[in-house]
């Protein structure tokens, strides 16, 4: 690749902008991941498959990935519906309902664990009325997709906002005079054209909870097996001095990351062949 | 289908975007809303569609009262000036949306509705353009697209909206001669907006020409344009002059003598002389010229009053005369109309 080429544009500094593009995200990511994955070449090929596939390694990566695309996915679906809420009808304090929604963003994650895990223990505010139920929340499964939930809600409502906004009334209209009905109108013409910020959300939700471990380790229980993240299994190892083998299970997790991120991202391609 | 505009008022906020209209277009016609910018004429336009809520007065479809009726159930096709193509969907599918979304129970089969997309696409001379995206086609396409698209559901009343507003001058005259022929086929009611009194003048059965909130006249384009029920009207359809004057005799319509009137003449109305043929003729100075194409506009000073004045000469008139800067001629008004001075432009 040659990024010296001459281009024809208007705009100079092509080659300084590139340039520091390079050495900024080799800096920020690629160094830091390739130490990763560098340390991780110290084992052995037998070593390496022994520690990523041992069992209770194996029924964190089903943990971990399972919620945290659960946690997506009714992100994506809320996320929508909220940012349609505050985009399309006007009502008294809106302006802080979209303040709140940036709130997990900002809110420290242990913070919002040990918060999530108080109000949702049996004797919690809302776990109360769900033990009797029989649903538990805190300390299970449910317990970690409801904090990736919870940290994961602004990025659906923040990247589909705008586009709702975007939208042109015109093309309601349009699909009125021609017979549709409401529900026609959404789903044969304005979801089309949400999806792709739809999905763009999604995976940013998604990365975000499978990255995620201060909010988690409160609320999860963390019973191995059964409600342990594959970031504690990092941490754990870590704490008991065996770095080969915390660096051998973190790039697993990015390898997949990479391989779903960039799944999402083709389907997000695809939902966007009507644009050339 | 005849539609019936009867005591419509619309308002928005302090703006009167309506005011008391009353309008009755008759079955098959092709009529122009003709006005400047909030003139309400894209308001009266989506009050006949239903995507606009009227404050009072009532929307009749045949002698049918539609005014509460929705828009999904009016059978209007309505065309936007920025076609509101869907633009995920290839044109096949936006011309076909109009049927696919019809209840299980009147949705004609798959083969029916390619076979009524396809039809459509003849008629605008877009076939082999189905399997593109709306991003793919120029504006003109476009806009043949979204007609079609209208047309699908078998409207009773085609409503425009600006629909040339958007293109370049040369498809925008192609295409309002295509509309003028395409409804002389179909025979189907149709109300288009305008600005462009050209556009009015060229394509309307009949022009209705809107200012303020209120129509000021409606009538053939021949009605309108010679004989203006107002000088808005007048002034609107074509380049105006205005002497302002004083009625010496009685006479002229119903005006008394002595009273103050304006008199305004078109400049393609002004003949430009060398030496004056009667007593009508002005002694005048040219101070400009600047030509158009096919007619050379002159402005002058008229001797005395310092007014400045537009003629439009053809270009083989202008040639003949030789005209020059700061020469001194003669002009004398071929057609005069005079107003009672208390309209203001």
């Amino acid at each position: 690749m040659k990024f010296s080429k001459r281009h024809n544009n208007v705009l100079p500094g092509f080659g300084p902008t590139m340039g520091y593009t390079l050495l900024y995200l080799s800096l920020i990511v690629l160094i830091p991941l390739s130490a990763l994955i560098f340390k991780t070449a110290g084992l052995s090929w037998h070593d390496f498959v022994a520690i990523v596939t041992a069992p209770r390694v194996l029924a964190s990566y089903k943990v971990t990935f399972g919620s945290a695309l659960t946690a997506a996915g009714i992100n994506a679906l809320f996320g929508v519906l909220v940012a349609w809420v505050l985009v399309r009808y006007p009502f008294p304090g809106k302006r802080l309902i979209d303040a709140l929604v940036d709130l997990p963003f900002a809110l420290p994650t242990a913070v919002a664990g040990i918060t999530l895990a108080t109000v949702y223990s049996a004797n919690g505010w809302i776990g109360r009325y769900l033990e009797p139920h029989g649903i538990k929340v805190a300390f299970t499964r449910l317990g970690i997709i409801v904090a990736m939930t919870f940290i994961g809600l602004p990025f659906v409502v923040r990247t589909v906002q705008p586009v709702i906004e975007e939208l042109d009334s015109e093309l309601e209209e349009a699909a009125a005079c021609l017979g549709a009905n409401r529900w026609q109108t959404f789903r044969r013409v304005l979801f089309p054209l949400l999806l792709p910020s739809v999905l763009t959300g999604f995976a940013l939700a998604f990365a975000r909870a499978v990255g995620e471990y201060g909010s988690i380790i409160f609320i999860a229980g963390n019973m191995p097996m059964v409600s342990e993240i594959t970031p504690l299994i990092i941490i754990t190892k870590l704490e008991q001095y065996d770095y080969q083998g915390a660096t051998a299970v973190a790039t697993v997790m990015l390898v997949s990351s990479f391989v779903i991120l960039l799944v999402i991202n083709l389907l997000q391609k695809w939902s966007r062949r009507y644009a050339e | 289908m005849s539609i019936e505009v009867e005591n419509i008022h619309k308002q928005f906020g302090s703006f009167i975007a309506l005011n008391d209209v009353t309008l009755s277009i008759p079955s098959g016609e092709l009529v122009a809303l003709l006005g400047p910018s909030g003139s309400g004429k894209t308001t009266l336009l989506r009050i006949i569609a239903g995507l606009e809520r009227t404050d009072s007065g009532r929307i009749l479809f045949n002698g049918e009262d539609t005014t509460e009726r929705h828009v999904r159930e009016r059978k209007v096709g309505f065309v936007f000036q920025h076609y509101a193509l869907f633009k995920h969907m290839t044109v096949f599918d936006n011309v076909a949306f109009g049927l696919n979304v019809r209840p299980r129970s009147n949705r004609p089969a798959k083969p029916e509705i390619s076979a009524k997309v396809m039809e459509l696409l003849r008629l605008v001379q877009l076939e082999c353009l189905a399997h593109r995206y709306p991003s793919q086609l120029s504006g003109g396409q476009r806009q043949r697209i979204a007609l079609a698209r209208a047309l699908a559901v078998e409207p009773q009343v085609l409503l425009l909206d600006e629909p040339f507003g958007a293109l370049d001058a040369q498809v925008r005259a192609e295409l309002r001669r295509w509309l003028r022929k395409l409804h002389d086929e179909l025979h189907i009611t149709s109300v288009f907006v305008t600005h462009d009194q050209e556009e009015a003048l060229e394509v309307a059965d009949r022009i209705v020409v809107m200012n303020k909130g209120r129509i000021e006249q409606a009538g053939t384009p021949d009605l309108v344009y010679d004989h203006p029920a107002n000088p808005f009207v007048l002034n609107f359809l074509g380049n105006v002059n205005l002497f302002h004057g004083r009625l010496s005799q009685p006479g002229v319509g119903q005006h008394e003598s002595n009273e103050n009137v304006v008199s305004y003449v078109r400049s393609h109305d002004i003949e430009i002389e060398r030496s004056p043929l009667d007593s009508t003729a002005l002694k005048a100075e040219i101070r400009h010229i600047q030509k158009l194409g096919p007619s050379v506009r002159v402005t002058l000073a008229i001797d005395g009053t310092g007014e400045f004045i537009e003629a439009e000469l053809t270009r083989d008139v202008f040639q003949n005369l030789g005209l020059q800067h700061d020469e001194q001629v003669y002009v004398r008004p071929r057609q005069v109309r005079v107003f009672v001075e208390d309209y203001q432009i």
